[in-house]
């Protein structure tokens, strides 16, 4: 049952990709929409598929780590689709559904671990396991929104827009939803780890000192100051995008080396 | 019956005979009108614009000599010469004054490849042709076709994308940098045909403010009115540079108007919002050196011209796309032609056999006085039930005959074999 919903969300998000990809060149409406409601497809089939695997296994989503990615694709096709309808702009598309479908194929290939340590239980827990994976989800996004605007930015300046400048967002456009995604990531990430201090508290644990705590910390700080900074005479535009990367390649390191080798309280594996 | 389209365009003519060759709409709706008076059309619709001036008619015999009688009115319609326009026109008939009109539609005849303004045109034509009753059951389903391909071309291909001019190639790049410019505030320097290009290009896209310099203010007051613009006193640069996200530089001077260290200035008071310039005088009225500026991004006319070309290319290399399109519509219209014909040849033919039957009983039952009028007509009703039997097979296989050329032979080679010259329809 879970592997015909795995199926069908690759399916739906593949079929997605290429039409994304396809109004991208054509700028066909009807193609977007398609893409779209494919998209959506592929949100549903994505959720029972990750909802049949947890009740499977008897625990959470992001139980493991191939949990944690899939419920982190997941994720950022909802933010994603979010800021679609929220600024009515499909082009990003054909850039977001590859990463989207990557997560999604990595988090099935990977193999089992029935060792896995079973995370602590617990709606708070839960609420804040989830809303900081909706964080890394949004900056990532953002990340996506600012390359592209680099790129562009780029393109622009050196005026060579070849066939790609005049098929991307404006880059007004680029720079408003990425300022959208990060904030959802700032809100999502200050809510999420207040919540993860709430469920410590909860369970008792000792407040040893993680140094996952401090580069929480700094990642907020960071996308903060890019939040305040891309509204400035001085890091308006590209240096705020280049800010905006860098700040994910931190959440990036934040999420792999800190968790996997650092943090006490977030190892997945 | 046949389509017949008889035309001149800026390839066959000089603007001169165009100018004469012309139609208004008051001609147009009077030449229809004639054409259809004197016979030489069943349908008329005439298309007129700068570029070209086409009549499309339908004639009720296929003879191929509709052309001939449709440029001889045109003669003397527009009082020229024959000697004087014949030279300039061309004429096709069905298949070809089909495909014809759908590459016109297309945009696939402009003068500047893939404009949209003709399909504008062609609807326009079609509308004032219907209204007055001209065009009939082919120039409709004709047109209606033309438009439908119009449409599907510029949808379905780049060939109308690209801006084509260096005024609307500007004005495209502003928009990749800020989106829609209706929140936007232009400033424009200089009162030129260039200028006018712009500020035109920037009204038709409800620039939010739009500001207009000149070295004559009275000029700019003139062109500030028609184009419900603000003026700003010439020279005051400090001042004026602050406001604007895009600045339009078009100005006869010898050395640069906008130096780097204005252009900086006023971003400083902008707080280093992106500023666009477009520098389309000759020599350069921006210095080179503001590109290297943090957010402003300079287009001269070297730039705007190599994207003008480069879009050209683009354009081009769509045409084969635009082409097929236009192809498969051309199909559509001429099976449903086709569909239209075998209708017409089944009926001519069927009332070609009665008529015959009727002859033939009456002939053979002249001698024969032991059948009443009732028996005389039973026999009569059966030869006609079996005329239809006989019709209905070969009707049903040509009505769904997918090849289109094997269903027209077929529709000819009923006509060529059954029925006599008189009869065709």
């Amino acid at each position: 049952m879970t592997q015909t919903f795995v199926l069908l969300t690759v399916l739906a998000y593949l079929l997605s990709m290429g039409l994304y990809m396809r109004y991208l060149y054509t700028g066909q409406e009807m193609t977007g929409r398609f893409a779209t409601l494919l998209m959506f497809t592929g949100l549903a089939t994505h959720y029972i598929a990750l909802l049949l695997r947890a009740k499977g296994s008897h625990t959470v989503p992001y139980h493991d780590l191939q949990g944690s990615m899939s419920l982190f694709g997941w994720l950022l096709a909802v933010t994603y689709l979010c800021l679609e309808i929220y600024h009515r702009q499909r082009t990003v598309g054909a850039f977001v559904v590859p990463i989207i479908l990557a997560f999604f194929f990595a988090a099935y290939l990977m193999p089992d671990h029935p060792d896995a340590p079973i995370p602590a239980k617990g709606v708070v827990f839960a609420l804040h396991v989830t809303l900081s994976i909706l964080s890394y989800a949004a900056f990532a996004l953002s990340c996506v929104l600012s390359l592209m605007y680099l790129a562009e930015e780029r393109l622009l300046r050196t005026r060579k827009l070849g066939e790609v400048v005049w098929r991307f967002p404006s880059l007004d456009l680029l720079e408003r939803m990425s300022h959208t995604s990060v904030l959802v990531g700032l809100l999502t990430i200050a809510v999420g780890t207040l919540l993860g201090y709430v469920a410590l508290n909860r369970q008792g644990a000792s407040h040893t000192f993680d140094p996952k705590y401090l580069v929480t910390l700094v990642v907020l700080v960071l996308y903060a100051a890019y939040f305040q900074l891309a509204r400035t005479t001085a890091w308006r535009g590209a240096r705020a995008s280049r800010l905006c990367v860098f700040n994910f390649i931190l959440v990036i390191l934040s999420f792999t080396i800190v968790n996997l080798f650092l943090s006490q309280h977030h190892r997945f594996l | 019956m046949e389509i017949v389209l008889v035309g001149l365009n800026f390839r066959t003519a000089p603007v001169e005979v165009r100018e004469k060759a012309s139609f208004s709409a008051d001609q147009a709706q009077r030449a229809a009108e004639q054409l259809r008076e004197k016979g030489i059309l069943e349908e008329t619709l005439v298309l007129s614009t700068c570029n070209r001036s086409e009549v499309y008619g339908v004639h009720a015999t296929a003879n191929r000599q509709s052309a001939g009688a449709l440029c001889s009115f045109l003669s003397n319609f527009h009082s020229v010469q024959p000697d004087k326009l014949n030279p300039s026109l061309y004429h096709h008939y069905d298949h070809d004054a089909v495909r014809h009109l759908f590459r016109v539609a297309a945009g696939l005849e402009s003068m500047l490849l893939g404009e949209a303004e003709i399909l504008g045109q062609v609807r326009e034509a079609y509308l004032r042709a219907h209204e007055c009753h001209a065009t009939g059951p082919v120039l409709n389903r004709l047109f209606q076709g033309a438009l439908e391909i119009g449409k599907r071309v510029r949808a379905e291909t780049e060939l109308g994308t690209r801006p084509m001019g260096v005024a609307s190639a500007g004005i495209k790049l502003a928009e990749r940098i800020f989106g829609k410019l209706n929140e936007r505030t232009a400033l424009v320097l200089g009162a030129g045909t260039i200028s006018e290009q712009v500020v035109s290009q920037l009204r038709d896209r409800n620039v939010g403010n739009l500001y207009l310099t000149n070295r004559s203010r009275e000029k700019a007051e003139e062109f500030a009115k028609q184009y419900q613009g603000e003026v700003i006193e010439w020279g005051q640069w400090d001042t004026a540079l602050k406001l604007p996200d895009v600045i339009v530089s078009a100005v006869g001077v010898q050395d640069a108007l906008l130096t780097k260290p204005m252009i900086e200035r006023a971003m400083a008071a902008r707080g280093n919002r992106a500023l666009f310039l477009m520098d389309l005088g000759l020599p350069r009225n921006i210095e080179p050196s503001a590109a290297e500026l943090y957010n402003v991004y300079l287009y001269t006319m070297d730039d705007l011209t190599e994207i003008v070309q480069q879009n050209k290319g683009a354009r081009r290399s769509e045409v084969p796309k635009a082409e097929f399109l236009v192809e498969e519509h051309v199909g559509k219209f001429i099976s449903w032609q086709a569909s239209v014909e075998l209708i017409g040849v089944l009926d001519t033919l069927r009332g070609s056999l009665k008529q015959r039957r009727a002859a033939y009983l009456q002939e053979k039952l002249s001698g024969v006085n032991h059948f009443s009028a009732e028996d005389r007509e039973s026999i009569g009703g059966m030869m006609d039930e079996l005329i239809e039997k006989l019709l209905i097979a070969p009707a049903e296989r040509l009505r769904s005959e997918k090849e289109l050329r094997k269903k027209i032979l077929s529709v000819e080679a009923i006509r060529e074999l059954y029925l006599s010259d008189r009869e065709k329809p």
